[in-house]
């Protein structure tokens, strides 16, 4: 059998807005990838333990409160302790233009904001997940 | 990757998840590790749940696991969806009513796509079950698709099988008395403070009498409401006491018998429909005879013979 791409799609924090996330993980699905989606209110901690275990090709963060600076580099950082940069991570939501470089600085490859197509996501997940 | 088996006897976490991968993707290596863990499984105890969409299997099983936590056991949960047979892709959910039990690193889950398997499971879940069971997991929980009538292999797995119901299915429950009704070594109806409740254990202990009063045993029905961790512990108490009466009366080894069986058959049916469908030697001979069926210049039972033939030469 071919290897399937395997994403967890994760919330971090206390924004409830999932209606995105939902989305998007309907949209791996469809473009044959196993998408585990978590639901709300999850801690880096719970992401991160969920990704081992799950031992997925690549994390996708949705988050609508601002948030993103913080929450998302706290996964970025414990996924470095655990040695697992060979997972790919990549971020959505309301993100302002200023915070993309400082995210993919911190190992967020791709930050998607409000109006991605679809098929953008698909793309860059495809072509840059690592074996 | 250096001594993967020998990680996943430790128990570790990390390499418990990248053997799954192995034996989900039917990797080069995944039959060589398997056969190394072989030789050290069969201690868990493995309980099947399994019930209609939307019965609350998910929730339960945080439950069932966090109760088995308390009594000192260290448990792994398999929680299996649907696949799409058309985009080959799956939205696994069931983690999400499991959130309580996430980080406890005593507790292993795995979600897993049935990736084409009929029957309520997924092809690769006796690896899956056989790994976490050799990673010296106590309790193997294995969540089955939620079922209509037909999907009932989870007997070919579990030593205990539970069955869960939900008040107000009303006739339908008639509707699947004969695939769903028949696997129980025990009933949960979930959901207790719905309307209906009582009506529906009354529907299920008629059922129940009817096995009795042919001859059968008394499987027992039980009531919870999962969200709440109401009637939780009766629930383990009865898996407990299933379990022990299979050990006693020597019904277990016979269990486990059947799950070789149906995973020597599982694995054979993978190598054969990849020797034919996937490898080079038959896929044009496969065509070609797909050519003829089509043009009826043959039939397919003789195309089939044909085939065989020469698998079995």
């Amino acid at each position: 059998m071919e290897k399937k791409i395997r994403v967890l799609v994760a919330k971090p924090g206390l924004d409830g807005h999932d209606r995105g996330a939902k989305v998007v993980a309907r949209a791996l699905r469809d473009a044959g990838m196993e998408v585990i989606y978590t639901g709300l209110h999850q801690t880096p901690e719970m992401i991160v333990n969920t990704a081992i275990q799950e031992d997925v090709d690549v994390i996708g963060l949705s988050l609508l409160s601002g948030a993103h600076m913080t929450l998302f580099r706290d996964v970025t950082d414990i996924l470095k302790k655990n040695n697992m940069e060979d997972v790919l991570v990549v971020g959505g939501g309301i993100i302002p233009e200023s915070d993309m470089p400082a995210l993919k600085e911190s190992g967020i490859t791709g930050v998607f904001g409000p109006g991605t197509p679809l098929e953008d996501i698909i793309r860059f997940i495809k072509e840059n997940v690592k074996g | 990757m250096t001594d993967l088996a020998g990680r996943v006897l430790k128990g570790e976490t990390r390499a418990i998840a990248r053997m799954i991968t192995l034996a989900e993707n039917d990797a080069p290596d995944a039959a060589e590790l398997m056969s190394k863990l072989h030789q050290s499984s069969g201690r868990a105890q493995i309980i099947g749940i399994t019930g209609v969409m939307g019965a609350g299997k998910s929730t339960l099983i945080s439950e069932i696991a966090l109760e088995y936590r308390r009594r000192g056991m260290t448990v792994g949960i398999v929680a299996i969806d649907p696949t799409s047979p058309f985009s080959g892709g799956a939205l696994l959910g069931d983690r999400i009513r499991m959130m309580e039990i996430t980080t406890d690193p005593e507790i292993f889950i795995r979600s897993m796509g049935t990736r084409g398997m009929l029957g309520g499971l997924a092809s690769a879940v006796y690896d899956v079950v056989e790994i976490l069971d050799a990673a010296g997991k106590d309790i193997v929980i294995v969540e089955t698709v939620g079922v209509g009538q037909a999907e009932v292999d989870i007997i070919k797995i579990a030593d205990t099988t539970m069955v869960v119901l939900v008040p107000g299915l009303g006739d339908s429950i008639q509707a699947i008395k004969a695939g769903l009704m028949e696997i129980a070594d025990i009933y949960v109806v979930n959901k207790a403070d719905h309307p209906g409740f009582e009506r529906t254990m009354a529907e299920i202990g008629s059922l129940v009498d009817l096995t009795v009063s042919a001859g059968g045993k008394r499987t027992p029905v039980l009531g919870a409401v999962a969200i709440e961790s109401r009637g939780i512990t009766e629930i383990v108490d009865e898996i407990e006491k299933h379990h022990s009466e299979l050990e006693i009366s020597g019904e277990m080894a016979e269990h486990r018998r059947r799950r070789y069986q149906a995973e020597l058959v599982e694995i054979i049916r993978k190598r054969l429909m990849n020797l034919i469908f996937d490898e080079a030697v038959f896929k044009g001979k496969v065509e070609g005879l797909l050519d003829r069926i089509q043009d009826r210049e043959i039939d397919p039972y003789s195309a089939a013979e044909e085939i065989l033939s020469r698998v079995l030469k």
